[in-house]
């Protein structure tokens, strides 16, 4: 928990340096998207997907004594980019901290259109898969 | 001869056009969804709840009584504007996704039975699939598609071959809202005429950019949306031929659409308040009248022209870059134009064109059979209307070979 709250200060400080210039914030998340372990082909199954209108993310985990390990993938770089954003808070996170972590860097750093709605691929939709893989190892 | 447009001045009568959208100028290209208002609709609106706010056709004071003259003012205006025999045939809708569900509904109820056939095209709206698909699947009818061809044109042949001696209805587009393509419409319901077959024209995109007659097309429904004619949302028309009108059942039941009511029996009103139950839009409805004057004050022909030189500058400008790729490339087209980038996805061009204050629309445009057809998950997708300049496709332009290039 303290981890996760300390990692997503630490974000909150990197995208501060952007002065919420929203030109700027997509272009620094089309970046950090080349950080995330990419998700190997034959785990792009179904069961690993999260739909949206617009874009496709898959997401598949390890977990073992350390926690959960990550990797995953998008078809649109921005979106790649928010994942890699959650990735970096939720990894070697046990169960329980996942479950009862709360993402508060999204509204800091002025991200609430990419909260997303059920049509849209957001960050609410990616935040609920992390924790459906957090529930289901508890 | 038309007379050339001040662009600049006329931009001036669209108080959002003066908007920044992260510390930029917005570039509004997102009109195929819906238009922006020009000041006069906005002050209309404005006006009406200030001034004359009144239930319609019910009160004898004085307050009602103009409401319901202001009201039906529109109704005459819309009549003038597509041409219509008399204003009977103006039925007011919430949109013209509502008028389609309305006439799919009551017309095959009237006229209609099992295992007659309706024809719609490939690149329908969703709005113009799903109410036949609901309707043919509890009037047990068949549902025919036409296709098109990789330009994104009708196949004149495909749809010739679809007629036979069931076929009673066909259902089409004016303008495809993602493709552009202006349909020849002229045509198909010449064709419908020789085979005893009664036609509605989805003119949702067709109606701020080219004139619509509806005599002298001969079509038998007409349905177009106030929202995307620089007018407020929530306000559609249904142009219906006066006699089927009159014979088909009502869509809704309730207030207005009545002429006795008693347990035991219930009459019907006249066209057209048998299609309106309860209180319309009013407000709307009268601030509507202001976004057809908006249009006839400049013309149909001189918007025309003008949207036809920013049509051909904008195409000419795509075509040339390099890793575009049109979707849609019909030879009798509007300025709505659909596209793909090579290693671009359209959800981060949309997003990154947000970011230098361009609104562009981004995904299926509710036409996800014309995806499948052309093999693709989505679009980036703009669209012109009268109020925009040559400067701001240039803006456009660059921005867009900016992304790329990066």
């Amino acid at each position: 928990m303290e981890k996760i709250n300390t990692i997503q200060k630490e974000i909150i400080e990197e995208f501060k340096i952007l002065d919420q210039d929203f030109e700027m914030s997509l272009n620094y998340l089309m970046e950090l998207g080349d950080r995330v372990p990419l998700i190997k082909e034959k785990y792009k199954v179904e069961e690993n997907i999260i739909k949206g209108c617009q874009s496709k993310v898959w997401l598949t985990y390890k977990l073992n004594n350390n926690g959960f390990t990550f990797s995953g993938d998008s078809n649109t770089e921005i979106t790649k980019g928010l994942l890699s954003l959650l990735i970096r808070i939720y990894s070697n996170c046990s169960p329980k901290e996942i479950i009862d972590s709360n993402l508060f860097f999204i509204k800091e750093i002025g991200f609430n259109r990419f909260i997303g709605t059920q049509r849209s691929n957001g960050l609410k939709s990616m935040e609920n898969k992390f924790k459906i893989f957090a529930l289901s190892n508890i | 001869m038309s007379k050339p447009l001040n662009i600049d001045k006329l931009r001036k009568e669209f108080p959002i056009l003066k908007t920044k959208i992260n510390n930029n100028n917005l570039v509004y290209f997102d009109n195929a969804a819906t238009t922006q208002k020009p000041i006069k609709v906005i002050n209309a609106l404005d006006y009406y709840y200030k001034n004359i706010n009144s239930n319609i056709h019910r009160g004898l004071h004085s307050l009602a009584e103009i409401a319901t003259k202001e009201f039906e003012k529109t109704r005459l205006i819309v009549k003038n504007f597509i041409n219509a025999k008399n204003e009977e045939e103006i039925i007011f809708t919430r949109g013209t996704t509502e008028g389609i569900n309305l006439i799919a509904n009551c017309y095959p109820k009237k006229y209609l039975k099992e295992n007659d056939e309706i024809i719609i095209s490939e690149m329908e709206h969703h709005s113009n699939i799903v109410p036949w698909q609901m309707i043919c699947k509890e009037k047990k009818l068949k549902l025919k598609i036409t296709k098109i061809n990789k330009k994104g044109e009708l196949d004149l042949n495909s749809f010739k071959s679809l007629i036979t001696d069931k076929t009673k209805f066909v259902s089409l587009v004016h303008i495809s809202n993602s493709l552009g393509t202006i349909n020849p419409i002229k045509k198909i319901i010449s064709i419908c005429r020789d085979n005893d077959i009664k036609i509605l024209i989805d003119g949702a995109q067709a109606s701020p950019h080219i004139n619509i007659n509806v005599q002298e097309l001969d079509c038998d429904f007409y349905v177009l949306s106030a929202h995307k004619m620089y007018g407020p949302t929530g306000v559609g028309v249904m142009y219906g031929k006066s006699k089927l009108l009159n014979e088909m059942p009502p869509y809704m039941g309730g207030g207005e659409m009545i002429k006795n009511v008693t347990f035991n029996k219930t009459t019907y009103n006249d066209i057209p308040y048998k299609f309106e139950a309860g209180t319309p839009n009013i407000g709307d409805v009268i601030a509507f009248k202001e976004a057809i004057n908006f249009i006839n004050e400049i013309g149909k022909e001189n918007i025309q022209n003008y949207e036809k030189d920013l049509k051909n500058y904008t195409l000419e400008k795509l075509q040339n870059i390099d890793g575009l790729k049109l979707v849609g490339d019909a030879k009798n087209r509007i300025g709505i134009f659909s596209f793909t980038i090579e290693h671009t996805h359209y959800y981060d061009l949309g997003l990154l064109l947000d970011a230098k204050g361009i609104a562009i629309r981004t995904g299926h445009h509710c036409t996800q059979p014309i995806m499948d057809k052309f093999n693709i998950e989505g679009t980036a997708r703009m669209s012109l209307a009268i109020y925009n300049s040559i400067e701001e496709i240039d803006y456009f332009i660059e921005s867009l070979k900016k992304i790329i290039n990066k």
